[in-house]
Parts: structure tokens; sequence; C-alpha cells
């Protein structure tokens, strides 16, 4: 056991622990602020790693960005203080989205033992020289397709906000 | 042990800094505006000008009740005002005032500094939706939309800079830093102010807190202490902000005088941006909410680009 070993340790067990609260609580906003800890303590992991371009990515764009938009999306519909029943699903679909996790985490385990078993392997790879050479080397084409993907998204969302649909008069709310 | 001890030394000099830089920050603010607005403020407190009133009023928070209202998510309202200010000491610390004068060098000190300050903010919006009151909600909101349309200029425009030197770690823009820079990166430079401005959400971008329509937004059910956390965050915010453009933009420690005196020269440089944001507060109405977001959207993202298409030129040009 290395301090590394520890601090990763430490840091995955957070995040698995935040994560669970985070779907289990029933404080609509909590679940939210869950996934700040969540999402905190994996870019911790990353950075034990020794990825800390990776880790600090994470930060700025999941933490500061992403759950500001969840956080202001849910104070703009509907933020209650206290426990809310109104958004609980049912037993039935607990109990799927249950086993579905425990499938994934079963099938991610199995191909990670199976594959590296007890061997050490030598992290190297996170910094962010080598991380540039890789993304704009061999995995330029999958990066600019993805970044094609994200602007036909944006242009899409900005049609759906924008443009009325049907007939003007439904869009205005005025029958005709 | 050495290494322990640079540590430790390195840690309280930041917390020195953090304490007492905010504070000045603060006292030249109420001393700028009461001399731009034609007023003199209070002028008793410790003779000289008034220069004891901060202390008056830090006694004076911390002699209030804390109050946590009835409808709040007690928790939650209890951690918000810790974040932001946890945040900028954190911040803080890998501002580099000298070539080995800094709280700590990390490679991509940059990022670290974005992605900080980005976490800083989420406490403004714990406290304005966990006051269980609408104003403050109100106020969470409007923060949460400023803050989504001002982050991206600001990280465009540092993106330039980190391409320009071909450096994310702020010692390493520093080292690449030229007196070109002064007009190639000008551009960036005003965008940073502007959106550097916003992030902070000072006047004329306070719509969140608009104190006479807001009642001050999130902070609405905040007194003493906490209330004077937010404050303490917010003037820090001012000196992060400012240091970091005067790393940014010029060159840090690079003056003319011997490179011991550097750590004087970023003083000077970051004090000029810190006085910059306070006269804007004075020069400046308040945005309303449509024409803050027209700002972002429509002037600052563009001209950002823009910088960083004139960046990547100069760059390419150049490195031939």
């Amino acid at each position: 056991m290395t301090t590394y070993d520890v601090l990763f340790t430490i840091a995955g067990t957070i995040s698995v622990a935040a994560a669970l609260l985070a779907v289990s609580t029933k404080h609509l906003v909590h679940s939210a602020l869950w996934l700040i800890v969540s999402l905190a303590s994996l870019s911790g992991c990353y950075l034990v790693l020794g990825a800390e371009f990776v880790a600090l990515v994470q930060l700025l764009v999941y933490v500061g960005a992403i759950v500001v938009l969840v956080l202001f999306a849910l104070m703009l519909t509907r933020a209650p203080i206290g426990r809310s029943a109104e958004h609980d699903t049912s037993r039935v679909q607990r109990a799927a989205a249950l086993v579905v996790g425990a499938a994934t985490a079963a099938l991610l385990a199995s191909v990670l033992i199976s594959a590296f078993g007890n061997d050490k392997k030598r992290v190297n790879g996170g910094g962010t020289h080598l991380l540039a050479a890789r993304l704009f080397g061999s995995w330029v084409w999958p990066f600019e397709v993805l970044s094609a993907l994200l602007l036909v998204a944006l242009v899409a969302a900005l049609a759906l906000a924008r443009l009325p649909i049907g007939p003007r008069g439904d869009a205005d709310g005025v029958p005709r | 042990m050495n290494d322990f001890v640079e540590i430790v030394i390195r840690s309280v000099c930041v917390l020195a800094a953090f304490l007492v830089l905010p504070l000045l920050v603060g006292q030249t603010e109420h001393k700028v505006m009461g001399h731009m607005q034609g007023r003199l403020g209070p002028m008793e407190a410790g003779g000289f000008h008034g220069w004891a009133q901060l202390i008056a009023d830090g006694v004076k928070f911390a002699q209030k009740e804390d109050i946590v209202p009835l409808a709040a998510d007690k928790r939650v309202f209890r951690i918000a005002p810790a974040l932001g200010i946890v945040a900028y000491l954190l911040a803080l610390a890998v501002i580099p005032f000298g070539p080995h004068f800094y709280g700590a060098n990390v490679p991509g000190s940059l990022v670290w500094l974005l992605a900080i300050g980005g976490i800083g903010t989420l406490g403004t919006l714990m406290a304005g939706w966990s006051s269980g009151n609408k104003y403050s909600l109100l106020g969470g909101m409007r923060t949460a939309a400023q803050l989504v349309s001002y982050e991206l200029p600001l990280i465009l425009v540092c993106a330039s800079f980190a391409i320009a030197a071909g450096s994310l770690s702020l010692v390493g823009i520093a080292h690449a830093w030229n007196p070109w820079w002064l007009i190639w990166q000008l551009p960036g430079a005003l965008v940073f102010l502007v959106a550097a401005t916003a992030e902070l959400q000072r006047p004329p971008f306070d719509m969140p807190v608009a104190d006479s329509e807001l009642v001050m937004g999130p902070f609405t059910e905040y007194t003493g202490l906490r209330f004077a956390l937010f404050l303490l965050a917010e003037y820090a915010g001012i000196v992060v902000m400012s240091f970091l453009l005067a790393a940014l933009w010029l060159g840090a420690w690079a003056g003319p005088l011997p490179d011991s005196l550097g750590w004087l020269w970023m003083l000077i440089k970051g004090g000029i941006f810190a006085f910059v944001i306070i006269w804007i507060r004075v020069a400046w109405p308040r945005l309303r909410e449509d024409q803050l977001q027209r700002v972002a959207w429509l002037g600052l993202v563009p001209i950002a680009l823009l910088q960083l298409a004139i960046t990547a030129v100069g760059v390419v040009v150049t490195s031939r």
C-alpha cells in the first residue's frame, strides 16, 4: 500500500458514497449537491493517477458548468426545500435500475479483472502533453466528429427554442 | 523535513496575503468611491481618514446574532458562505509574485484557478436556494444564468493567453511574456476584465444581488459573520481576478528594476486592476438582466473568439 493507493481508495469511496446518496436522497436539490461531491472526488481519483489536466477539466466542466445548469433548471422549475415525494419512481423501476446498475458494475469488474488480474501496471500517459498528442494525433477524427455532433445539437436546441412549431395561433396560445 | 518546512512557510504566506489583501481592497473601495462620488463617508474611526472603519465593521459583524430562518435548509444554509472563501483561498495559492515566489507551482495552474473559481460561485447558488426566500431564489437563478454565460468568454480568453505562451502554468505564461502582448492580447484582456467583473457580480453586473430590488438577492437572509464572509469572498475575488489578469497580460513580475523586486511590480499591476474594477462600479449604472445576457453572448463571446483566432495566427506565424 503506497500513499497513492490510500488516497485513491479514499477519493473513490467518497465518490461512490456521494453517488449513492445522490440517487437515494428524498431532497431534490440535495441530490444535485451530492452530485457535486461525487464528481469532485472523482476528479481527485484522476489527480492521484497523475492526470492533472483531466482532473481539472472534470472540475471545470462538470462541477462548474453542468451542475450549475442542473441547479438553474431546478430553481427555474421546482426546487422544494425539504423532503418531496412527487418525483419518486415506482418500486418496479427502482428494482430494474438496481439490476441494470449491478449488471453494468459486474460486467466492468469482470472485464477489468480478467484483463489485468492482480498485475501491477505503471500509470503514465495522463500528462497534458501526451494527452494533447493523443487527442490531436491518433484520435483527431473522433474528436472532430464529436464537435460536429455538439454543433448540431446546439443548432437543434436553438431551433426548438426559437422557431414556432405548428400553426401560429397555437404557438401564441390564442385559438383561431 | 526541509520540504515540509517550505510547504508550511508557503501556506502561511498565502494565508497572510489572503487575510490582508481583500481587506486592503475593501478599504480602498470605501475611500475611492467616497472621493469619486464627492462624499466623505465615515471619517472618525481610528483618526486619519477613518482608516479603522473596516475593523469597526468587522467587530459589528462578529457581535450580531447568527440567524437561520425557519424555512431554510439549515445544513446547506450554513455551509454555503464557506465555499466561496475557501475557493478563493485555494485560487490565490497558485498566483505567482515572482519566478520562485508563489504558494504552489501546479503544472496546470491556470485551469486550476478557473475550475476553483467556478466552485466558489456554487456557494452563492446554494445560499440563494437554501434561504427559503423568494428574493433569494430569484437572486440564485440570476447568479446561475450569469455564471453560465460569462464563464465561456472568460475561459476562451484564458485559453488565448495559454496558446500565446504555450503553457498552462501561470509561471510559464509569465516567463513567455513579452511587451508585444500588450497590443496582441489587448482585446482578450478587455474581455477578461468585463467577464471577471460579471463573474464577481460587481456593479454594473450586479443584477443577482441588486440591493434596491432584490434586497441583496442570495444574501437576504444572512446575518453577522456569515454575511461578512460573503462580502470578504467578493473582495478576495477582486484580488484573485486582478492578480490573474496582471499575471496573464502584464507579465506578472516583469519590470525595469532588478528581479528581486518583481513582487513589487506584481503588487502594483494587480492593484491597478483592482482599482479599475472599483472604478467601473462607480462609473456605470446597473445593466438589466436581458442587457446583461446580450453583452455576454453578442459582445464578449465573438470578441473572445476573434482574439483566439488572432492568437492562433500569431503563434503559427512567429513559430516559423
